[in-house]
C-alpha cells in the first residue's frame, strides 16, 4: 500500500517534466522568467484552451520562438502584447487588456458579487424580520 | 409580485445567452483583425522557384485572392477542386501561401492534383503565416486592388460560400460595404 502511495505520488510529482517547452531559451533567470510568464498567458489559437506555453502544435512552437526573438531584441511586454493583438486580435491573451472592448469583461464579475451580495443582504433582512415562532425552530432542527 | 418573477427572468435571460453562444458556429473562426485594413507586407521566395520572389508588390492593382495551403491540410485537398475551378475560369487571380511545408511535397502535391496558383509563396517556417494572423489552414484572405483585406474566410472554400461572401463584397465594392 505505502510502496504504490509512493508510486503514484512520484507519477504526479514529476509530470511537469512531460511539459512541452523545457529547455530554456534564455541563460538570463530574468528574461527565461519573463519568457515563461508571457508564453503562458498567450493562447494558442489552434487549440483555443490551451496556452502556448502548454500547446506543441506548430503555431504554438512558431510564436514561443517569435516571442523568445522580442525578448530578445529587448521589446517590453506591452509591445509583444500588441504584435500579438494586431496578428490576432485580443482574443489571443489570456488577460485581454482594458480597453472599451474589453471592459465589460473586467467589470461584470465585480458588479456580479455586487449585486449577489445586495440580494443576499436583501434576503437575510428580510429573514430577520420574519417572527420567530416555535414549530418553524424545530423543523429546522429536525433536518 | 411573484418571489420566483425575477430569478426566472435570471434564468431565461441566461439560457437566451447559451443557446445564442451554441448557435454562433464554429468556435475557431475569429473575427480577423485585418479587414479593412491594409495586408501586412511580406516577400518571399516563390514554392517552384527559390530564386523568384513574390510579395505584396504582386497583389496591387487588382482584386486577388491569398490561399493559405500545406499538404499537410486535409481541408485544403477538400478545397483544391474549387480552387481549380475558379482559376480555370479567370474571374480572379489566386495566390498561394504555402505554409510550414517541405518544398518538394508541396510540389508533388501541385503536381498531382493541379495548380490553380499563379503562384504560391513558400513560408516554410510560419514567419509570414504569423504576419498574416492565420492560425489554421485553410485560409483565405480577400485582398481589393488598393491592397485592403476585406475579407478572411476560415475552413475550405466552396461555390455556395464563394458567391455569398466573396463575389457579393468585390461586387458592392469591397472596403466601402
Amino acid at each position: 500500500m505505502k510502496k504504490l502511495f509512493i508510486f503514484f505520488a512520484a507519477v504526479l510529482l514529476t509530470s511537469p517534466l512531460y511539459a512541452i517547452d523545457q529547455e530554456k531559451r534564455f541563460d538570463d533567470p530574468e528574461m527565461q522568467a519573463r519568457y515563461e510568464q508571457l508564453i503562458s498567458e498567450v493562447r494558442c489559437l489552434q487549440c483555443q484552451n490551451q496556452s502556448i506555453k502548454d500547446s506543441n502544435v506548430s503555431l504554438a512552437a512558431d510564436l514561443r520562438r517569435e516571442i523568445a526573438r522580442m525578448i530578445e531584441e529587448g521589446q517590453t511586454d506591452d509591445e509583444i502584447a500588441e504584435f500579438l493583438v494586431v496578428r490576432y486580435g485580443e482574443f489571443a491573451l489570456y488577460r485581454p487588456r482594458t480597453t472599451g472592448k474589453t471592459l465589460v469583461l473586467w467589470i461584470a464579475p465585480f458588479l456580479l458579487v455586487l449585486l449577489g451580495g445586495f440580494a443576499l443582504v436583501r434576503i437575510l433582512r428580510h429573514r430577520m424580520s420574519l417572527p420567530i415562532d416555535g414549530d418553524s425552530t424545530e423543523e429546522g432542527q429536525a433536518e | 409580485m411573484n418571489r420566483y418573477l425575477w430569478p426566472l427572468i435570471a434564468v431565461g435571460a441566461l439560457l437566451i445567452f447559451l443557446v445564442m453562444g451554441l448557435r454562433h458556429g464554429d468556435p475557431r473562426a475569429l473575427p480577423s483583425p485585418f479587414i479593412g485594413k491594409p495586408a501586412p507586407q511580406f516577400e518571399l521566395p516563390t514554392l517552384k522557384n527559390p530564386e523568384v520572389t513574390i510579395g505584396s508588390k504582386n497583389l496591387a492593382g487588382d482584386y486577388a485572392i491569398v490561399n493559405v495551403w500545406a499538404t499537410w491540410c486535409v481541408m485544403c485537398r477538400a478545397e483544391h477542386g474549387f480552387l481549380l475551378d475558379l482559376a480555370a475560369s479567370k474571374s480572379i487571380p489566386i495566390y498561394g501561401i504555402n505554409w510550414r511545408d517541405t518544398r518538394l511535397e508541396a510540389i508533388r502535391w501541385l503536381d498531382e492534383l493541379g495548380d490553380p496558383y499563379l503562384a504560391s509563396a513558400y513560408d516554410a517556417d510560419g514567419r509570414v503565416g504569423i504576419d498574416w494572423g492565420v492560425y489554421g489552414a485553410p485560409e483565405t484572405f480577400l485582398v481589393d486592388p488598393e491592397g485592403t483585406v476585406i475579407y478572411k474566410h476560415l475552413g475550405p472554400l466552396d461555390p455556395v460560400i464563394w458567391e455569398r461572401e466573396f463575389v457579393a463584397r468585390m461586387a458592392s465594392g469591397g472596403a466601402s460595404k
